[in-house]
């Protein structure tokens, strides 16, 4: 066992896992965090804290973390490269396992152009691929990056993203597979809409051998509105949003589109189970938190398994 | 070379108020092919200064002079150069940040009976190369530690809005970055390039943590050569 996370024991004996996703609030209140958590209990088999999300400041993601694990949840602590040197990083590795976090992301982290700090500066001192490599030094040699021993056990399940609709897209599986050589254990994918085009990507990863040595799991986000099916694909590097599914999400008329939206995602929730390589999926309902027992049960996820 | 752009005039006005004899010194060097701060811009500001003092009924005094380069003393070792800064209230200067600094240390040193006063006419904002008529593009960092040679000769610290030194981020786009979509992704330019040479095995490769020791990251930086000292 790498950190005996239930997200670890569950991937590793074989179930079809869900994780989803929860953004912590722009201050300090817990109880928002408390309450997001709440809908998403007993519903995923872990949940992903995002760090400032869309370098937006919001309540630090070890901190929210912490608020989930008292809350009876397991969380996952992304962790972005754009706000940390390697020591801040490190001693926050230290504080979550500490705090009995068993999961986390290593992202590159968007770029604070898109937030509401663009005049801050950045530090991407590590990459994401390095911080893999950095966390598993950490945990399986007990040494930070300069060979210091660790004292105490470190533990963690390390995670990290994959877009596979960004350019170029050939490469795309051989950066996935880097992300393996440095130790990642598991992989969340940016949120999938273009089926045909994820297939021939996990069709790929699959001639690679990459999902026998990390576990996948596929990212997918409800489409609320057809302004958002818009907004995303015209704004959000990576996200192709194809025709047939806006018009489907038209089709339905007003006020139809959000349940509409939710029947896409189940019936893509349905077929990425059956996608050869794929482990799980990665639910990001973000401000959408509590239609997420809804959409797992009618996605047929229901109940999720125990450890 | 060094890239610059000259400051909004009202920024350099508000420098020299209440001065009353000012030098405005170009430089014959980078920013003179940049077309920041050489001759032609030297007398450019000077004009604007003379008429800007004018309609206020300022009788500020304006002169114009040109150092090859104010980043080495050789060139700024000028008798009649000397006896105009030592005249002057106040110099602009229109070199990069190095320039000013090295002239305004220069002059405080070979000046005794005042301390000279330098202010910056540009703003200093890369090192880069000229890519087309009156376009510049910024291309090295100067991280002190060079890895072009795995790059085919694309620099990711300097290119990559993200520095990343393993590949493209998921916000790489049709060749575009996503920071801004007339930027080029450095990652994708590196990878056609390393296809073209046959060298895309060094994109398998994980590069490690990068010492920025030689960097900025390591304090103020100095090049000392024992074998060309006297």
């Amino acid at each position: 066992m790498k950190s005996g996370s239930n997200l670890e024991r569950l991937l590793e004996r074989g179930e079809f896992v869900v994780t989803g996703e929860l953004g912590p609030p722009k201050g300090p209140d817990a109880n928002v965090v408390k309450e997001k958590a709440a809908m998403l209990k007993d519903h995923v088999d872990a949940v992903n804290i995002t760090d400032n999300q869309s370098a937006t400041v919001r309540m630090s993601s070890i901190a929210a973390c912490k608020i989930l694990i008292d809350e009876g949840l397991e969380p996952t602590m992304q962790m972005v490269a754009r706000d940390r040197n390697r020591i801040a990083m490190m001693a926050d590795l230290f504080g979550a396992t500490a705090l009995g976090i068993k999961n986390m992301l290593c992202l590159s982290g968007d770029h604070q152009i898109f937030g509401n700090h663009p005049e801050a500066k950045n530090v991407f001192d590590i990459d994401s691929i390095q911080m893999i490599h950095m966390v598993k030094t950490m945990r399986d040699e007990h040494k930070v990056i300069c060979e210091d021993e660790i004292e105490g056990e470190f533990t963690m399940y390390i995670g990290a993203a994959c877009n596979p609709f960004a350019d170029p897209a050939w490469y795309r599986p051989h950066r996935l597979a880097k992300k393996v050589e440095a130790g990642v254990d598991f992989i969340q994918t940016q949120c999938i809409y273009d089926m045909n085009r994820f297939r021939a990507f996990m069709k790929q990863v699959v001639d690679m051998g990459l999902h026998e040595k990390c576990k996948i799991l596929a990212g997918v986000t409800p489409l609320k509105s057809i302004g958002m099916a818009r907004y995303m694909a015209a704004n959000v590097s990576g996200i192709i949003i194809p025709d047939d599914m806006i018009n489907r999400l038209r089709d339905a008329g007003k006020g139809n589109v959000a349940a509409e939206g939710i029947k896409i995602l189940c019936e893509q929730m349905q077929e990425l189970k059956d996608i050869e390589g794929v482990a799980g999926i990665h639910l990001m309902a973000i401000e959408w938190e509590h239609r997420v027992p809804e959409i797992m049960k009618m996605a047929g996820f229901l109940p999720r398994p125990t450890v | 070379m060094i890239v610059g752009e000259r400051k909004p005039f009202s920024e350099i006005l508000s420098m020299v108020e209440g001065d009353s004899k000012i030098l405005i010194l170009g430089c014959g060097s980078c920013v003179t092919v940049c077309m920041a701060g050489g001759e032609e811009e030297v007398k450019i500001l000077g004009s604007q200064l003379r008429m800007a003092f004018r309609r206020n009924g300022n009788n500020a005094e304006v002169t114009e002079l040109v150092a090859l380069r104010q980043c080495d003393d050789e060139y700024l070792e000028d008798t009649p150069l000397i006896e105009k800064v030592k005249d002057a209230d106040i110099v602009i200067s229109m070199a990069c940040g190095v320039g000013v600094q090295h002239a305004s240390t220069f002059f405080n040193r070979v000046i005794d009976d005042k301390t000279i006063r330098v202010v910056p006419a540009l703003n200093t904002t890369f090192m880069g190369a000229n890519i087309d008529v009156g376009e510049w593009h910024e291309r090295c960092l100067g991280c002190g530690d060079c890895v072009l040679e795995k790059t085919g000769g694309i620099c990711p610290i300097t290119r990559c809005a993200k520095s990343l030194l393993n590949g493209p981020c998921g916000g790489s786009f049709n060749g575009k970055c996503e920071v801004n979509k007339d930027t080029d992704c450095a990652w994708h330019l590196i990878i056609e390039r390393l296809e073209a040479l046959g060298e895309l095995d060094n994109l398998k490769k994980i590069e490690m943590y990068k010492d920025w020791r030689p960097s900025h990251s390591g304090g103020p930086r100095k090049t000392v050569r024992e074998d060309m000292k006297i």
